[in-house]
């Protein structure tokens, strides 16, 4: 007996709730099938009571019709999202989410969108998304509602303000909110405590929105707008400085990279060696070919690709200059106009080389997801494949220094190219310490390479591009000075990236370039000079 | 003074070479539009052009041996000048197109209109006178080399400093031609030329008269490069070559005279450009290129610095090889200048003429001892040889 009445409450509840929960479905899709019949004008109308029922499927929905994928059935008007498949539509329900068949187009009619429907599906849809459960969506919701401030998504987002627990999403809310505050007929004492939190962290996208509350301001907001932009205008000035300084770092680590092999050959052995930019590339290509077999044989390893290709680089371009030094340049020593016109001639040679085998076109080499992606700094994005070469090149810089001040074979280096004839009386092997000079200088520059695959496009032309850039660092930055060539790297680098806003990339260049051109004329000899006799030798 | 600078110029192997520029500058012409096509001795007027082509590349490796091979001064820019002189005569082509171009704009070249520029810039103005631009022609690479050069040579910028200056100059103007605001047809250059001085470009005659103007613009520049090689002048250029700072202290102005060297060379250069620009049909910023300039470089060393007809050869044999090379093994050029490169600086320093030269001179004061030996009142010296 319990247990029938039980069955009979139960299916009466049944009955009862039923119902219910068909009858919000069956209104749903009533207001999903309006659509179909509205006019163009009415549909704000419509979007609104969709976006007002809150229901999870809403969102769905709202994204097909301001995407255009929402199509109405001819025959009996019924709404549905569609996908395109083939010639036909694939259709699905749009309440269920589940597929209803496929028909001709033919048979169904678009429902028609213009910009201001698309604005209304895209507040509504900030203002549904704004609640949602993943953390992402809702940060995305609430930067869109910044980006386009409504005053009738007020509410919405101070709702959501209420429930919202996460920082990052309150400080945008929290802007957004005040963006929307200027605009609304609030009290003047909550539009001033608007003001100050959007001065406080507004950024680039306060700006818009308080020149926009300027026009419209009442007495006593506007000396407190005005004083938000000033104060906003100044801090991006100085991130734009900081962000330029940093462009500027990473260009001159590109070129200290680039020049630091030839600060060796060029500053320290006095060779002009017109083939440094093609040591550079077969760096690159080096690591193209590490990362090929690596990618078809080991794949677990190719995160540690860049590490294998870095001694692999050293030893192949190192054998290389090594094989150049004793096959050409050794004949040439004293002439140094030759040098250069030998030297040209094998980057020529070279360059024909690896085009001859991996053809012209460029070579992809990946980044390992160490190197990938960005980070904010304040208002700065930092990438991390830039951050990391800049790491490099200082290290680099650091390893060559202590080679040549603190090892034996750098002192050998040293005293050879400061007085040769002595060096070699007191028994230093002077063409033996020349070869591993250059061999060095070489395989820097291969290391370099491995670096700039990082950055650059590796083809066959990769070295020309830095050529006469590191030529200009090297000899701005002073002869036979690696000191001089650090600096010489990262001042040029700022410089350009300073030049660059306002002169454009290219005239940037040209102007380095002239006053480079200018500086030699007040200091011959580079920044740093050498001095001494060795001078003039 | 003049009868004596151009007694001075004419020793007897310039002589002899500019005879033969003369002659040729009358065969040529003549054999290409005087004989029928299929005549054994006719010359098709493509080989005119690519060989006045290769007499304009002459006249700039002339240029750059007088100041590399006589004055030490290695530029790597020189194919800038060229450029310049070539952008100067392109400017006049351009203008003489008129309401040809594609858009029939009779005072706007093509570009412009297509980059909707309404009017002229001034930097165009003067060039529909052929007087102006032949004038520009001279001046500009003149005047460019002047400022450079008392700039460089001012702050004792020398040896391979001033190379790699002479290639960063290049450079940058290679990079500010690229720009199309820079009013000078940006990427494409200037082309699609119609007439010079009323007579189509691509006639025969056009061709021919143009072979002879190349030639005869080679034996004048050779005449006047031997004149001042061969002065007092000279004499001091190849000392400061030979030791800068011992020149120095006897007394003499040398940036003042490398500075005149510089100058001139690029004035060479420019009408060497000018020359080339109708021959080929189109100026572009790749002129400017630096691997141009070095290229000209190995065209002297080929032939020899440091002597008025090794760069001429040079030029020619370098430039003859280049076009069979690519037309036969296109992917091996590069292989062949880059080898050509290492072998000349190797094994023949002195370039093909100065190494003749070098021989004939042993093999005459070889003769001439020989000679010592039997009469013993002989006295007849050896011809001086060239500077190396």
């Amino acid at each position: 007996m319990y247990r029938i009445i039980q069955t009979v409450l139960a299916m009466l509840f049944l009955f009862a709730a039923m119902p219910q929960g068909l009858r919000a479905a069956e209104g749903l899709r009533n207001l999903v099938n309006a659509l179909g019949e509205a006019k163009l004008s009415a549909m704000d109308e419509h979007i609104a009571a969709l976006a007002k029922t809150g229901e999870p499927e809403v969102v769905a929905i709202l994204d097909a019709l301001g995407a255009g994928n929402l199509y109405a059935r001819k025959t009996d008007g019924q709404v549905f999202l569609t996908k395109e498949s083939g010639s036909n539509l694939a259709l699905i329900d749009p309440i269920s989410g589940e597929s209803a068949g496929e028909t001709p187009k033919a048979a169904m009619s678009k429902i028609k969108v213009n910009n201001s429907v698309r604005r209304a599906v895209r507040a509504a849809l900030g203002g549904l998304t704004l609640l949602s459960p993943d953390r992402a969506q809702r940060l995305k919701a609430a930067q869109s509602v910044l980006q386009t401030p409504d005053v009738d998504a007020l509410d919405a987002v101070e709702n959501a303000l209420v429930a919202e627990k996460d920082e990052a999403v309150r400080t945008v809310l929290e802007q957004a909110r005040a963006a929307m505050l200027l605009a609304s007929d609030r009290p003047i004492e909550e539009k001033k405590e608007a003001v100050r939190l959007l001065r406080e962290n507004g950024g680039r996208e306060a700006l818009p929105v308080l020149s926009a509350a300027l026009g419209s301001a009442e007495n006593g907001l506007e000396q407190d707008i005005e004083a938000a932009i000033a104060s906003i205008e100044q801090a991006q000035e100085f991130w734009n400085a900081g962000q330029n300084v940093w462009y500027g770092l990473s260009l001159g680590s590109v070129l200290l990279l680039a020049a630091i092999g030839l600060a060796i050959t060029f500053g320290v052995m006095g060779i002009i060696n017109m083939a440094h930019g093609e040591m550079v590339m077969l760096g690159a290509y080096t690591t193209f070919l590490v990362q090929d077999v690596v990618r078809t044989s080991f794949p677990h390893l190719f995160e540690w690709s860049l590490a294998i290709a870095l001694p692999l680089a050293f030893l192949f371009t190192g054998t290389v200059g090594l094989v150049l030094e004793r096959g050409v340049i050794r004949f040439l020593y004293g002439r140094p106009l030759e040098t250069l016109l030998a030297t040209w001639g094998i980057s020529l040679i070279l360059q024909q080389s690896v085009r001859t085998i991996f053809g012209p076109t460029n070579r992809e080499v990946g980044n390992p997801f160490w190197m990938s992606g960005a980070f904010e700094l304040g208002g700065l994005t930092i990438t991390w494949n830039r951050l990391w070469i800049i790491v490099f090149a200082l290290a680099v810089f650091a390893a060559l220094l202590f080679l040549l001040k603190k090892t034996p074979m750098g002192l050998q280096m040293r005293a050879v190219t400061q007085n040769r004839r002595m060096a070699s009386s007191m028994g230093i092997r002077t063409p033996l310490v020349d070869a591993l000079t250059f061999a060095l200088g070489s395989g820097i520059a291969g290391i370099a390479g491995v670096a700039l695959s990082q950055i650059d496009n590796v083809s066959p032309n990769l070295g020309q591009g830095y050529i006469i850039d590191s030529f200009m660092v090297v000899v701005f930055g002073g002869v036979g000075n690696l000191w001089g060539t650090l600096v010489g790297a990262f001042s040029l680098g700022i410089l350009n990236k300073f030049l660059e806003p306002y002169a454009g990339a290219v005239l940037g260049k040209i102007l380095v370039l002239v006053l480079i051109i200018l500086f030699i004329q007040k200091r011959p000899r580079g920044l740093f000079a050498l001095k001494g006799r060795a001078v003039e030798a | 003074m003049i009868t004596s600078f151009l007694v001075k110029s004419l020793d007897r192997t310039i002589a002899v070479a500019v005879a033969i520029l003369l002659l040729l500058a009358v065969i040529v012409p003549a054999l290409n539009l005087l004989t029928a096509p299929d005549h054994p001795l006719h010359v098709p007027t493509y080989m005119v052009s690519l060989f006045g082509k290769y007499l304009t590349y002459a006249l700039l490796a002339l240029a750059l041996d007088l100041v590399w091979g006589f004055c030490g001064i290695l530029s790597l820019g020189h194919a800038a000048f060229f450029a310049l002189g070539g952008y100067a005569m392109g400017m006049y082509l351009m203008r003489q197109i008129g309401a040809r171009g594609s858009y029939g704009n009779p005072l706007l070249p093509d570009f412009m209109v297509f980059l909707n520029w309404k009017e002229l810039p001034w930097f165009w103005y003067g060039f529909d006178m052929f007087w102006f631009a032949a004038l520009m022609v001279i001046l500009v690479p003149g005047l460019v080399a002047f400022v450079f050069g008392w700039f460089a040579f001012r702050s004792r910028v020398n040896g391979v400093y001033l190379s790699i200056i002479t290639q960063a100059m290049t450079y940058a103007l290679l990079l500010a031609f690229f720009r199309n605001d820079m009013g000078f047809g940006g990427n494409n250059g200037l082309t699609d030329f119609k007439d010079i001085l009323g007579f189509n470009i691509q006639a025969d005659g056009t061709r021919a008269a143009l072979f002879a103007a190349s030639a005869l613009a080679l034996a004048g520049s050779l005449v006047v490069t031997s004149g001042i090689v061969g002065s007092k002048f000279g004499k001091v250029l190849v000392a400061l070559r030979d030791a800068e700072s011992r020149t120095r202290f006897l007394g003499y102005r040398v940036e003042h005279m490398k500075l005149f060297a510089f100058t001139v060379s690029a004035m060479m250069a420019g009408i060497a450009g000018a020359l080339y620009v109708p021959q080929v049909g189109i100026i572009n910023p790749g002129e400017f290129a630096p691997a141009n300039s070095i290229e000209v470089v190995i065209w002297t060393a080929v032939g020899g610095r440091g002597t008025l007809i090794g760069p001429i050869v040079g030029a020619i044999l370098v430039n003859g090889g280049k076009s069979i090379f690519t037309a036969a093994f296109p992917e091996f050029w590069l292989f062949a200048l880059g080898g050509l490169f290492v072998l000349v600086t190797l094994f023949l320093p002195k370039g093909v003429v100065g190494t003749a030269q070098h021989h004939l001179a042993r093999r005459r004061q070889a003769r001439a001892a020989a000679r010592k030996e039997d009469e013993q009142t002989d006295l007849e010296d050896a011809k001086p040889m060239a500077a190396e």
